[in-house]
């Protein structure tokens, strides 16, 4: 009933100045575009940047640090008195990288059900042989299969299939770095000298490019088993630990947890790499600061069309009053309108932002050091949506209710007399 | 039929800006249901003044308006702007129709916002008091559609369209030449003697004025004849 009716004025007033509204929703439309764009478009950029480092490095890393023990003999001794113990130069004892009794931990960790997945994997410092010159390499020794499923490996590996690891005995793949530097093709056979003397020629199977220059000059990806027998080791040599938690901010708990339970080192990836999360969210946080100023600055627009829509229509308003319509009525039309032009601008504004970042997404983004990436990095995230949706509709509520309060305390006798 | 509608007790006006002036002393006065008044004066008379008074528009006053036996006093914005919607058909010196809607639409939105009726129920009203104004033929034509008197006449049918207590008119017939102020004054005659609806018309025409069924005259800010 009453509703209806200041539906129906609030569309009239509207329609009479239909540019002007135009106007003003063009302006929430093209924030709200933006403000989607912007964000997804950053948040698509963010996400890349980090998956170039968290994708492949794992929430838990464990493996067995060689230092010097913490606790000396003497403190045994000298536990009941008070003295203090000065020791200099202690060295760590004769021990081996390998992680004891990694096959039970293995077993273990995967029945944790905060864990995703395993991938054990054994590091060998390596030279590879270039004619008579040995250049210092790494050769990491992986599962194919679990390393692809947990840190995307397959993403990384330009040329060649990286399951040949597996089927193909006595198998390497390069990285890029190091192949140009060996000359090395698919299908070449390569010579691989570990730091104990062994020498091991392996087959070329594939390329590796991570992005990063340094560890593609150096690291090289082998089996398991390719690697154990390189170090002249026995199948159940493991050096690392690599686990992949279902919820990645469990990491600094769970890497304490197996720390004390198994005896042994482990690093989380927020202590690992915290400069990224400092990154991200600094970036995240600028894209958000300019998507709100944006819709401040149409939030403006639209308070100023209002302003002067009431000052056009003082008389509408004052005649309004007199046949019987209350401050209370007035208001709510001004409200109206104003929110009509957010949810109609905002709406375009959302099928705009949607749209422009598909086109966004279809641009060529080549570049060496992402060979997984042919376009611009776009995150759809629906959260983009609903915030832009609900910003559009607060500002353009706020841009309205003030020309709105203004027009309700309008006194008709003044207009009517000023006449 | 000598029933009171309308009551004016002992009001003031002034205005305190930048020096306080009285624009109205003490008025007192009642009007009858059924009569048709005219208040005449010199301009600054506060003729004007006093009418929006009693239209509840202007609250800003001293003394006690009664509108069908209920005192004005104390009653907030929305209370007033009730009895506006529902007892008082106003009509101005200019038409201050709303180029948004028809002429239709015009008559028909006091009614729509009373919310008696329903809308077919209104529009049949609107259409009905277009008629007795003779102008139904432009009910679906925009108000800049129209002439001046044709325009006035549609603001009088939207001052009838919830049957009010009581017209008041503001210089109704102000801005139109002779023939057409004869049309209105002829609607106001009929309204009043055929359907005995009040009036209360503040005008400086003493012609139309003589021509009423009383008059009130008012001289700065006091009425001297009543």
């Amino acid at each position: 009933m009453n509703f209806k009716l200041i539906q129906n004025i609030a569309i009239s007033l509207l329609l009479a100045r239909w540019r002007q509204t135009l106007v003003a929703a063009i302006g929430v439309t093209f924030s709200i575009t933006m403000f989607i764009t912007l964000l997804s478009f950053m948040s698509g950029l963010n996400d890349l940047l980090d998956g170039l480092i968290l994708n492949r490095t794992p929430h838990v890393r464990l493996y067995k640090e060689i230092k010097a023990s913490d606790y000396q003999p003497v403190d045994i001794q000298s536990k009941k008195t008070k003295q203090y113990n000065f020791i200099r130069s202690i060295k760590p004892k004769s021990e081996r990288l390998e992680i004891q009794n990694s096959a039970a931990i293995i077993k273990n960790l995967k029945t944790d059900s905060r864990v995703l997945g395993v991938a054990p994997k054994v590091t060998a410092q390596v030279f590879y042989n270039v004619g008579v010159i040995e250049i210092t390499g790494v050769i990491n020794g992986i599962d194919p299969e679990a390393e692809n499923k947990l840190f995307f490996f397959n993403d990384y590996v330009t040329e060649g299939n990286f399951m040949d690891l597996k089927n193909i005995p006595n198998s390497i793949i390069l990285g890029k770095g190091a192949a140009e530097k060996m000359l090395a093709q698919i299908g070449d056979v390569v010579q691989i000298t570990s730091s104990k003397g062994e020498r091991l020629s392996l087959k070329v199977v594939g390329f590796f490019q991570s992005g990063l220059q340094d560890i593609d000059n150096i690291q090289s990806y082998a089996s398991i088993s390719t690697t154990q027998k390189l170090l002249g080791e026995s199948n159940n040599y493991i050096t690392d630990l690599q686990v992949k938690l279902n919820d990645i901010l469990m990491a600094p708990d769970v890497a304490k947890e197996y720390q004390r339970v198994y005896e042994i080192q482990a690093i989380d990836i927020q202590t690992a790499n915290s400069q990224f999360e400092t990154g991200s969210s600094v970036r995240s946080l600028i894209s958000y600061a300019v998507g709100v100023t944006l819709l401040i600055v149409a939030g403006f627009g639209i308070y100023n069309i209002l302003n002067m829509m009431i000052y056009e229509k003082m008389d509408s308003i004052a005649i309004l009053k007199a046949i019987g319509f209350s401050g209370k009525d007035v208001n709510r039309i001004f409200i109206l309108i104003a929110l009509s032009i957010g949810v109609f601008g905002g709406f375009l504004g959302l099928l705009g932002g949607f749209g422009l970042s598909a086109i966004i997404d279809q641009i060529p983004f080549n570049t060496s050091s992402l060979p997984t990436v042919q376009t611009y990095p776009i995150n759809y995230n629906p959260s983009y949506y609903l915030i832009g949706s609900i910003f559009a509709i607060i500002t353009t509520y706020l841009a309205g209710y003030f020309p709105s309060r203004k027009a309700s305390k309008i006194d008709p006798v003044i207009i009517i007399r000023g006449k | 039929m000598s029933q009171i509608i309308l009551e004016a007790q002992g009001i003031s006006k002034s205005f305190h800006d930048p020096v306080t002036i009285p624009v109205l002393k003490n008025i007192s006065f009642t009007l009858n249901q059924g009569e048709f008044v005219s208040i005449i004066g010199k301009s600054g008379c506060g003729k004007s003044t006093l009418l929006y008074i009693l239209s509840t528009m202007d609250t800003d006053y001293e003394g006690n308006l009664i509108i069908n036996q209920v005192s004005m006093q104390g009653k907030d914005e929305g209370e007033l702007a009730i009895v506006r919607n529902e007892k008082i058909g106003f009509v101005f010196q200019f038409h201050y129709l709303l180029n948004e809607f028809s002429v239709l639409e015009n008559v028909m939105l006091p009614g729509q916002k009373l919310g008696k009726y329903s809308p077919n129920e209104i529009k049949e009203k609107a259409y009905q008091k277009l008629k007795i104004l003779g102008i139904e033929n432009e009910a679906l034509k925009s108000p800049n559609q129209l002439s001046g008197g044709q325009k006035q006449r549609v603001a009088i049918a939207r001052a009838l369209i919830n049957d009010p207590l009581i017209i008041m008119g503001d210089e109704p017939t102000g801005n139109l030449d002779k023939k057409n102020s004869e049309i209105v004054f002829d609607i106001f005659k009929e309204l009043a003697e055929v359907y005995g609806q009040s009036l209360l018309i503040v005008t400086h025409d003493n012609e139309f004025a003589s021509r009423t069924q009383r008059i009130i005259e008012m001289q700065d800010g006091s009425i001297i004849r009543m």
